[in-house]
């Protein structure tokens, strides 16, 4: 038998969480870290060239990607490995359910809190950054920089749903811990090393046609490409454009492949949790 | 029947190999104060949570306030029905008042209600004191304003009394009756049998996962014919005339503990040993009769299932 989705419980969950974060200054900490960094690395980010200072927005966000990637995937899967196994564990999950509230309305109302809490993270750190440096970016600066910060959003959604899933599948909360830590291993630290193994063992004996779309399997490298394709200097850095071919490098199909990767985990969790 | 807010038939639980319910069968009425009793793992809990529809059953059917335990119709069924777990978890972070009115919020209730039934159930003045703080029996308190929500007209309790003090007891019980007062009906389980067998309607027994009694606790005693028993106070020489009359009482078993004898006969034996007692006014100081309790009726249907 069908049932609706009400709008009110899905608000209800989500304001909780939302305001457990604020009340616990997890906002405000991750904010303030975010700012931090970008500050720092906007400063200090060519510093290995001999150079001290703000020395463009290209090297700003190529020094600022390697951040985010290690940093935002981390946090979101912190924030949301618990959503739903910590309250199996805890016994309010039953609670919770007996009343008039479905899973999918219990799941979604978590993930947007949690969201929400992330977005003004990630949003006000960054942001606070970029107003700090906005005399310095100019117009055209700053909408690149402004496309980092809606793609670092994007990334941490993207692991956020990642970690929701897990919580769902997760018999207890130190078993969702394990396997957000080891996710976030794979992902950011393993996952490009085996890309570039299965590279250097093919020695063009191999069709890497298919090699590109692998990229798209990890919404870390979609992130990455997102930002370094616009700027020429970066791309030739990372050696990408010998990779990955301009049209799979289409903002709005990484763009698309990052909402892919917000939806899909999450619709696995809503399927595994009803 | 219409008037039964609980229809269970035949509903079985099965989790692998192990019959967590097995064929149950059970009618509540409106407005009935309803106990489930059994020993731990007989099933309660699993019967509570398939009537809430948080387990799907195996088989069988179950109707809750008219509806099947699944669908938008029951989720508006849920609105008036108050669940307390056995293992109530809350959230420490919030206040108790922070703590209903998101309940409340969540049940479609009122969350200006929270303040008033906070009073009712004796937290008014913790109302804004991080839950945190609170001890077992203020938890379990709070836990059961959360039921009372939105004027439930069905009350599932699972082991409502844990945590809570004679007073508190008291103090929720004058509470359910209350409520029953309204047309309320409250299904409980508890193991503390004493404190529930003056105060249900009707009560099933649970045993491996069957309804292995269900009845008054009147009826239930009855079913099983339990003996009674006479507690005597004896004057200082009184021991040998009591068991010298009751020589002539084969059904009857004395014990004696110094000046206090225990008389245990048959219920149908009650008016001859009286007789006999009658006789023997300057042995006996004071007499009272015991009837089978509630937990002699729950080891008496334990020796059965031996």
């Amino acid at each position: 038998m069908k049932t609706s989705v009400e709008f009110k419980p899905v608000a209800v969950i989500a304001g909780k969480e939302f305001r457990d974060r604020i009340r616990n200054r997890w906002v405000l900490a991750v904010a303030l870290v975010f700012a931090a960094f970008a500050l720092v690395i906007a400063y200090f980010g060519a510093a290995q060239q001999g150079a001290v200072g703000f020395r463009g927005i290209d090297v700003t966000i190529a020094s600022l990607v390697s951040l985010v990637i290690y940093l935002v995937p981390l946090i979101a899967l912190i924030l949301g490995y618990d959503a739903i196994v910590g309250e199996r564990e805890r016994g309010s999950l039953e609670l919770l359910l007996s009343l008039p509230i479905t899973p999918l309305e219990l799941l979604l109302g978590k993930y947007l809190g949690l969201a929400g809490a992330l977005a003004c993270s990630t949003l006000g750190g960054f942001g606070l950054a970029g107003v700090a440096l906005a005399w310095k970016l100019g117009l055209v600066g700053l909408a690149h920089f402004a496309g980092f910060i809606a793609s670092a959003l994007l990334l941490g959604l993207a692991f956020l749903s990642i970690a929701l899933l897990l919580s769902v599948l997760a018999g207890d909360r130190v078993r969702a811990s394990g396997l957000a830590i080891a996710l976030w291993f794979f992902y950011v630290l393993v996952y490009d090393l085996l890309l570039l193994g299965i590279l250097v063992l093919s020695e063009r004996r191999f069709d890497l046609g298919f090699f590109p779309v692998l990229l798209y399997l990890n919404p870390a490298d979609i992130f990455r490409i997102l930002n370094v394709f616009g700027f020429e200097e970066v791309r030739k850095l990372y050696g990408l454009a010998t990779v990955l071919p301009a049209t799979l490098a289409s903002p709005w199909l990484l763009g698309g492949a990052m909402v892919a990767w917000i939806v899909a985990p999450l619709g696995l969790a809503v399927w595994r949790f009803k | 029947m219409a008037s039964n807010v609980i229809e269970v038939r035949g509903a079985v639980k099965h989790f692998g190999d192990t019959r967590a319910v097995d064929g149950v069968d059970l009618s509540v009425r409106a407005g009935e104060l309803f106990g489930l009793i059994g020993h731990n793992g007989a099933g309660k809990t699993t019967l509570f949570k398939m009537l809430l529809g948080l387990l799907p059953p195996t088989g069988g059917e179950i109707r809750v306030a008219g509806q099947p335990t699944h669908g938008e119709a029951f989720r508006q069924a849920r609105r008036g029905i108050g669940y307390l777990p056995e293992s109530l978890a809350l959230y420490d972070n919030l206040s108790g008042l922070e703590t209903l009115q998101f309940f409340a919020r969540l049940k479609g209730a009122d969350p200006a209600s929270c303040g008033s039934l906070l009073n009712k159930v004796g937290l008014g003045d913790a109302g804004r004191r991080r839950v945190r703080g609170y001890s077992k029996g203020m938890r379990q308190r709070l836990g059961f304003a959360q039921a009372l929500l939105g004027s439930p007209l069905l009350l599932i309790l699972d082991e409502p009394s844990n945590g809570l003090d004679p007073q508190g007891i008291r103090e929720f019980y004058q509470i359910l009756r209350e409520l029953r007062e309204r047309g309320v009906t409250v299904v409980l389980s508890s193991h503390i049998l004493a404190e529930i067998q003056l105060r249900v309607d009707r009560l099933a027994l649970m045993r491996a996962g069957k309804i292995q009694a269900l009845g008054t606790v009147h009826e239930l005693r009855e079913a099983l014919n339990l003996p009674l028993d006479f507690r005597l106070i004896l004057s200082p020489d009184g021991a040998e005339p009591l068991r010298r009359a009751l020589e002539r009482q084969p059904d009857a078993s004395l014990q004696l503990d110094g000046a206090i004898a225990h008389i245990r006969c048959p219920r149908e034996r009650k008016m001859a040993v009286l007789g006999v007692l009658a006789g023997l006014d300057r042995a006996i100081v004071d007499l009272q009769i015991r009837e089978p309790s509630l937990e002699d009726v729950f080891l008496g249907y334990s020796d059965i299932a031996r």
